[in-house]
């Protein structure tokens, strides 16, 4: 078998390099730059060239290699190269194939297209692992356009009210999707994380206020917050008050998520494949062995062996996928500040 | 029906009262008065029977959603709800036909007595025309699941502030039994009506947990004081030559109490009587144990009334020589409940005593008397105070004594429901026996979300062993169980079953090895006996 899954991570022995490993490492494939996938500590990194600039700024000072999509590179033997995963910017599936054995590491992954992040591709293969977040049939998220349409619908009617809207979501991948939908008049402040993570990818701040101590209520009045969920129930977000507060996650599709932490609005907005999806995704790669990793794992699993006959098997990792009550994966440095 | 989800949906997403009653305002205002009167009874928890048995709805939601079984009970268990799985898993569809709340609610009780073929092909075709939010509501209407975060009083406030009437008069005409499907909306809620119910109760007055100090109610000489008593509040209402018993919850319980039947001769027409029932032998209060077995029963033997005889210990009157006489002031209604009492000198009909004490610093003596008489604490009442509609601060406090507390270690949890769904929420604890943990209870709430997550982050992260939606966990989380009574339990594998268990705190000082034993709480429980 070419891949192994070890305690130190996913491990290619014949090019012997990590796939997102959760302890320090030689080489280490990163296959996007969210916390649980991209950990301080490796020797070498090696990743897409748009995860450069947050890999960096997250990471602080690491010794990088990048690829394009579709670019190969040969370590011994074994064909490596990156293929979009969609998930956020820069994320990627990594295929690796040595004599005739193919296999496609996907890391996090979404299927419907955001609008801003470069869509999925399917890779056949042999052999694929598959993350399974929302591996449970109760997951169909809608369209991008009808979610955003519900945004900017709530942001009007908070504002005809004379309130603020503050939107909770990860600075890294859900926070450029909100920014990217919002179709609005409003001033639109950003919570600092968001706007250093903006700055960090190179997405146009010139029309975003950053937060910083000296921030006057007058300058919204009403507005637009977008911000971390690190700030939920802190005193940082009593300033903008009155203001409705919304979440976007996968998970707002449950109304229990959603009462659970006193959302005003859920928005079912996420950056993983739902049900259909990771279905579709699976039948895409052709693979016969599917090996099943964070989320709902031995149901998706028991699924993929009964429906579709595959011989699909659960793998225990570190991955976090998206956190429902937590934003563990965005437990970095920069929240701090 | 959209008009109906569109109010359910807007009441859902905010916790705020105001913003509730404007919500409710503005529907009853633009809705027809047949919805209405149903809109009133769903809110006010007036649910027609579950046409269609739980099991018949999983299996249908199964087959309409085209996946197996095992996995429509893994999405139950994740979702917590079942209305809301099968809104979630049930393909959606282009067509929307609309129907109103009324028609809706009219052919769930017409369903009631259909074939099961009829029923599969009813709710498979509004399963079909239905949006998700939509589905959501009729799936809880269905389930007989379907409640609003909403309080009585503010719906009182919304009817008041839409139709224009006193909402101390909505309180009381919306108290009882009444039908939607036969009520006229006008009927319903205004006070001109002739047609008045000879069984209906008044709104009970609630008292608060006493949390302001003494020096902010004034002097002691101004206020009754009572015990308060373990047992079933309750209305005796005597009209019409007829008995009727009234529940706190609004459950007619006249052919439970059926000791109190002869009163239709013993007290005179137009009195309704506000006490507790309680279960009392050989002058003493029994258990609340007692109760409950005479409320589990569904026949009453010649035995049970008995053995479990019940008396009701009056504090109130409410309705005297016909007349609503609430507006009278307290120490006015006591005198004539005294007089009443005095006179009709029947065992079934005990005046609750008044307490003597002169100054607030005395009082606490006389409240921990409450356990070794079977109460749970004293109630503290202005004598000036009018008989209020529902639960209110200031002229009327409840002052109960502090429960019992025991430390244990969670041993299993499972995951909640409604707004805990998907975090594990329900634990079950156990206790030191002789060297090992044995289960004793269960108890749901006491912790702050904050904690709620901690725990089920711990929880996820050291389980033992899954069997379905339960988990056992490493013994070694210790809380602090607060409990109001003890009682022998054949039933439960510990021999003892703990009333009204909740958690008082988590208690990260102490381990596993430091809490009670099963020793501990029998001797407890010997005490108490």
């Amino acid at each position: 078998m070419l891949i192994q899954f070890t305690n130190n991570g996913i491990y290619c022995r014949q090019a012997d390099v990590y796939i997102d490993p959760w302890k320090p490492v030689n080489k280490a494939i990163i296959t996007h730059a969210h916390s649980d996938h991209a950990r301080t500590g490796n020797k070498y990194y090696l990743a897409h060239k748009n995860s450069e600039s947050i890999l960096r700024y997250r990471l602080g000072n690491i010794v990088l290699q990048t690829l394009n999509y579709y670019e190969t590179i040969n370590i011994n033997g074994v064909t490596i190269s990156l293929h979009p995963a969609g998930h956020v910017i820069g994320s990627a599936q990594v295929r690796l194939e040595y004599k005739g054995e193919i296999w496609v590491v996907s890391g996090d992954y979404k299927v419907k297209n955001d609008g801003y992040t470069i869509p999925f591709e399917p890779v056949k293969c042999q052999h694929f692992i598959t993350e399974s977040t929302f591996g449970l049939p109760i997951y169909n998220f809608p369209q991008a356009e009808e979610v955003n349409l519900q945004l900017n619908n709530w942001v009007e009617e908070n504002a005809a009210r004379g309130l603020n809207s503050v939107i909770i979501g990860y600075a890294l991948g859900k926070a450029q999707r909100i920014l990217t939908g919002l179709k609005t008049d409003q001033p639109v402040l950003l919570h600092s994380t968001i706007y250093n993570t903006n700055e960090a990818l190179g997405f146009d701040n010139s029309r975003y206020i950053k937060f910083t101590p000296e921030f006057k209520k007058e300058t919204l009045n009403p507005g637009i917050v977008v911000a971390t969920g690190s700030v939920v129930g802190s005193p940082w977000l009593r300033r903008f008050d009155p203001y409705k507060l919304a979440f976007c996650s996968g998970w707002m599709q449950l109304r229990g998520a959603r009462r659970r932490r006193n959302a005003d609005k859920g928005f079912v907005m996420s950056d993983h494949a739902d049900w259909n999806g990771l279905n579709e995704a699976v039948l895409a790669t052709s693979a016969e062995n599917i090996y099943v990793t964070h989320g709902y794992k031995s149901v998706y699993s028991k699924w993929l062996r009964e429906h579709y006959k595959l011989n699909a098997v659960e793998v225990e990792t570190l991955f976090e996928g998206e956190g429902i009550e937590n934003d563990s994966s965005e437990n970095v440095k920069e929240e701090k500040e | 029906m959209k008009a109906f989800t569109e109010l359910y949906s807007a009441l859902d997403q905010t916790t705020k009262t105001n913003e509730k009653v404007n919500v409710m305002v503005n529907y009853f205002n633009h809705i027809n008065s047949k919805d209405a009167i149903w809109a009133i009874a769903l809110l006010t928890g007036r649910r027609p029977k579950r046409p269609i048995k739980t099991t018949d709805m999983k299996a249908w939601a199964t087959e309409l959603a085209g996946i197996p079984y095992w996995l429509f009970e893994d999405s139950y268990d994740v979702v917590g709800d079942l209305a809301e799985t099968i809104s979630l898993l049930i393909p959606l569809s282009e067509s929307n036909v609309e129907k109103s709340l009324s028609e809706v609610m009219e052919e769930i009780i017409l369903i009631q007595s259909k074939t099961e073929e009829e029923k599969k092909q009813w709710l498979f075709s509004f399963w079909n025309s239905f949006s998700k939010d939509e589905l959501f509501v009729f799936n809880k209407l269905i389930t007989g699941s379907f409640r609003v975060g909403v309080s009585q009083q503010l719906i009182f406030k919304a009817l008041s502030k839409t139709y224009s009437i006193d909402d101390k008069v909505i309180a009381h005409k919306l108290m009882g039994a009444w039908l939607p499907q036969t009520s006229e909306l006008r009927e319903l809620l205004s006070d001109e009506s002739s047609s008045f119910d000879d069984s209906k109760p008044y709104p009970f007055y609630l008292a608060y947990q006493l949390d302001v100090p003494f020096t902010d109610i004034g002097s002691i000489v101004d206020w009754q004081i009572e015990r308060k008593y373990d047992g079933i509040r309750g209305q005796i209402i005597v009209r019409n030559n007829s008995v009727h018993i009234w529940s706190r919850g609004e459950e007619l319980m006249t052919d439970k109490f059926i000791e109190f039947m002869p009163l239709k001769n013993i007290l005179p027409n137009g009195t309704v009587l506000d006490g507790e029932i309680l279960p009392f032998k050989d002058k003493k209060i029994m258990s609340f144990n007692e109760m409950q077995k005479r409320i589990g029963r569904k026949n009453v033997s010649k035995k049970t009334l008995n053995d479990i005889p019940l008396c009701m210990m009056c504090y109130d009157l409410l309705e005297y020589n016909g007349k609503d006489i609430r507006q009278l002031a307290l120490i006015a209604r006591r005198k004539l409940l005294e007089e009443l009492i005095t006179e009709t000198n029947n065992p079934l009909l005990k005046l609750s005593p008044l307490l003597d004490c002169n100054a607030w610093e005395n009082l606490d003596t006389l409240r921990n008397e409450s356990k070794l008489l079977g109460c749970e604490g004293l109630m503290l009442k202005q004598k000036d105070s009018i008989y209020e509609t529902g639960r209110r601060r200031g002229k009327w406090w409840k002052w109960k004594v502090d429960p019992y507390t025991v430390d244990a270690v969670l041993i299993y949890a499972q995951s909640g429901h409604g707004r805990r769904a998907n975090l594990y929420t329900d634990y079950t604890f156990a206790i030191w026996d002789n060297g090992e943990l044995v289960p004793f209870t269960k108890a749901y709430s006491g912790l702050t979300d904050k904690e709620l997550i901690e725990v089920d982050n711990w929880i996820k992260k050291n389980t033992i062993e899954k069997f379905g939606p339960v988990r056992s966990v490493k013994a070694e989380l210790v809380f602090e169980i607060a409990f109001e009574g003890i009682n022998a339990s054949s039933r439960h594998k510990s021999g003892i079953a703990l009333r009204f268990p909740r958690i008082l705190r988590w208690r990260k000082d102490k381990k596993k090895e430091e809490i009670n034993t099963k020793e501990d709480l029998l001797q407890l429980l010997n005490s108490v006996l």
